[in-house]
């Protein structure tokens, strides 16, 4: 008679070190299973090395590097103002949050951060707040498909797609927006726009109304994520997690409010927090931020005031073109500025964004002039994923997706 | 507590080494002089400051300059919300630190990318592979003197570093010294 062997599941965390060693006598070999980089569950193109004892994670290696285009290395090569784009590829579901978070950051370096006018600050607090709701609806349609509910994906990607014709009028493209320069902004809101923006904000709430109640008590997506994946506060922190990440993490911190940029301080929202750090307090405080994110909106409409959009500083925007095509000193205004771009003091800056992902941060190091000697891009999900080494062992292989899901990476940003 | 006491405190810990603050945009730097013991000054700042976050690691490369590395350590207390940045220096002919993952897990993969990137090593390290570029790859891209558009190397099955499949090809702008119009494809093709 073959001997059968009860094995009591406890929570995760008591899982992680127990099951291993509870397997130790039963186990055969190790298997080694690839899985990506071009795997549905991991969001683009990481791959992460498993080692598996029967259905057990007992060592994850991921391995990043497949989308590594050297943006640092491009910077230093060009001006503060041709880089902008090359932003829009890092975190490519929020394209306007990287703007504005590597706008402020190269204003900060000229020391112009608080000559913004109020105006410009509104508009990219609505660009930060759309992109947030824009990378969140992705980021917690596709956790949903992930772990087996297809259903929410269709939904929020309906939305995305109303966010996306906002930033076609607005910008002129729907993905790769660029609209800020240094300084201000590309262009100002077009003509009713602001009314379309007050009508998606009451189309999104009924949107995150329908996505809740299709998750949030949804049994077999509770169960699929709940208790899962945790992780501690302590382990949060030292790994450098950011965002809801962190937030999931039992951690009341967001960089709108701890350090506020733009007019965040004259604005009114909550910032909201996890409890046990699994899964499932990661999707909670996504849905929240949405929330947030749409109160955020409103009052900015509200509130937005009228007035210019640049800083009035004719060594860092460039001039009107008619003044350029009629008078001498715009013309060697402009002249200046495209062929060397704003003259930077020496000296080096860093400046962390709260982002849908986390903290963006960009750290310039300039010797003078109009291109900086070194960038470096402080990406949130680089910092992010290198938690997996330690989230992962001890779990199930099926939860690998629900983790992967639930930190909401985008390699685009991690690989840089 | 405010970021310029704790720089102060440091200071007084670190009396013979860690040097400034320089203040600059609101930030506060610190040097540390002796690189060897940079992991000391990391701990310190951890245990005694409250400094629980490493936000950023990163290198510069002084190209022409000596010491030609520099390392730059952004930290930040959840606690007390200050920021500091530490910067040490080390030569060419070193190229090592001591690595400070021992302090702040997070600090593994920053230290993997800069020595991937900058061809840094760290003492003590548990895993210095390359992360980003793939093993074996032979050069480190974010020196100044690798040049922007990239080199040659010899590993076929992994990347190929040949000219773009259509280069050269009928459809195919080339970049040249020329005026636009002459190496634009239609004007090259009248004559072949």
């Amino acid at each position: 008679m073959a001997a059968t062997q009860q094995l009591e599941v406890k929570d995760s965390a008591a899982r992680s070190a127990q099951a291993v060693d509870d397997l130790q006598d039963l186990q055969g070999e190790k298997m080694i299973l690839n899985m990506g980089p071009s795997h549905p569950a991991t969001h683009g193109v990481l791959r992460l090395i498993l080692e598996l004892d029967g259905e057990i994670i007992t060592k994850a290696d991921p391995e990043i590097g497949y989308l590594h285009r050297g943006d640092e290395k491009i910077a230093e090569n060009m001006t503060y103002n041709q880089f902008i784009p090359y932003t829009d590829r890092l975190d490519y579901l929020a394209p306007l949050a990287n703007n504005v978070a590597y706008a402020l950051a190269v204003e900060k370096l000229l020391g112009i951060h608080d000559k913004l006018p109020e105006r410009c600050q509104y508009i990219r607090v609505i660009c930060c707040e759309l992109a947030r709701i824009s990378a969140h609806l992705l980021g917690l349609g596709a956790f949903a498909m992930d772990v087996g509910a297809l259903t929410v994906f269709l939904h929020t990607f309906t939305e995305r797609e109303k966010i996306y014709n906002l930033i076609e009028a607005l910008t002129g493209a729907r993905f790769t927006a660029s609209y800020t320069r240094i300084g201000g902004l590309s262009r100002d809101l077009p003509e009713g726009w602001t009314d379309e923006l007050a009508k998606f904000t009451k189309e999104v709430s009924t949107a995150i109304a329908e996505a809740d109640k299709l998750l949030t008590r949804n049994k077999i997506f509770v169960d699929r994520t709940r208790d899962v994946g945790v992780i501690s506060r302590e382990d949060a922190i030292d790994f450098g997690l950011t965002g809801p990440n962190l937030r999931g993490s039992n951690m009341e911190y967001d960089l709108r409010k701890a350090h506020p940029y733009l007019v965040y301080d004259q604005l009114d929202f909550d910032v909201p927090y996890g409890e046990v750090g699994d899964c499932y307090d990661r999707y909670l405080v996504r849905m929240e931020e949405m929330r947030q994110s749409v109160r955020l909106l409103d009052q900015c409409l509200a509130k937005l005031p009228g007035g210019p959009i640049n800083v009035d500083d004719a060594k860092i925007i460039l001039p009107d073109k008619q003044k350029v095509l009629s008078s001498m000193e715009e013309l060697i205004h402009q002249f200046m500025l495209v062929t060397q771009g704003q003259d930077a003091p020496v000296g080096e800056v860093y400046f962390g964004a709260e982002n849908p992902k986390g903290e963006l941060g960009f750290y310039i190091f300039s010797k003078g002039g109009g291109v900086p000697y070194r960038l470096k891009i402080r990406a949130p999900s680089f910092a992010n994923l290198s938690i997996l080494s330690h989230a992962l062992p001890g779990h199930m292989i099926s939860d690998v997706v629900a983790i992967l899901g639930s930190l909401d990476f985008v390699m685009g940003e991690c690989d840089r | 507590m405010t970021a310029k006491q704790l720089a102060s405190e440091l200071n007084l810990q670190f009396k013979e080494i860690v040097s400034g603050p320089m203040e600059f945009r609101g930030e506060l730097t610190l040097e540390v002089s002796d690189a060897s013991r940079i992991a000391d000054v990391c701990q310190f700042t951890k245990e005694e400051l409250g400094f629980d976050f490493l936000a950023d690691l990163t290198t510069i490369d002084n190209y022409e300059e000596t010491p030609r590395w520099t390392a730059v350590y952004h930290i930040y207390g959840y606690e007390h919300g200050c920021h500091l940045r530490l910067k040490t220096s080390v030569s060419e002919e070193a190229s090592e630190l001591p690595t400070v993952s021992t302090v702040w897990r997070t600090a593994n993969w920053h230290e993997r990318e800069a020595y991937d990137m900058m061809g840094i090593r760290f003492a003590g390290h548990p895993d210095l592979r390359r992360i980003l570029m793939w093993d074996g790859y032979p050069y480190f891209p974010l020196r100044k003197d690798f040049p922007l558009a990239g080199k040659p190397s010899e590993m076929p099955d992994v990347a190929f570093s040949d000219p773009a499949p259509l280069e050269g090809g009928p459809f195919v702008t080339v970049a040249a010294d020329d005026d636009s119009t002459r190496r634009e494809p239609r004007a090259r093709n009248i004559e072949g």
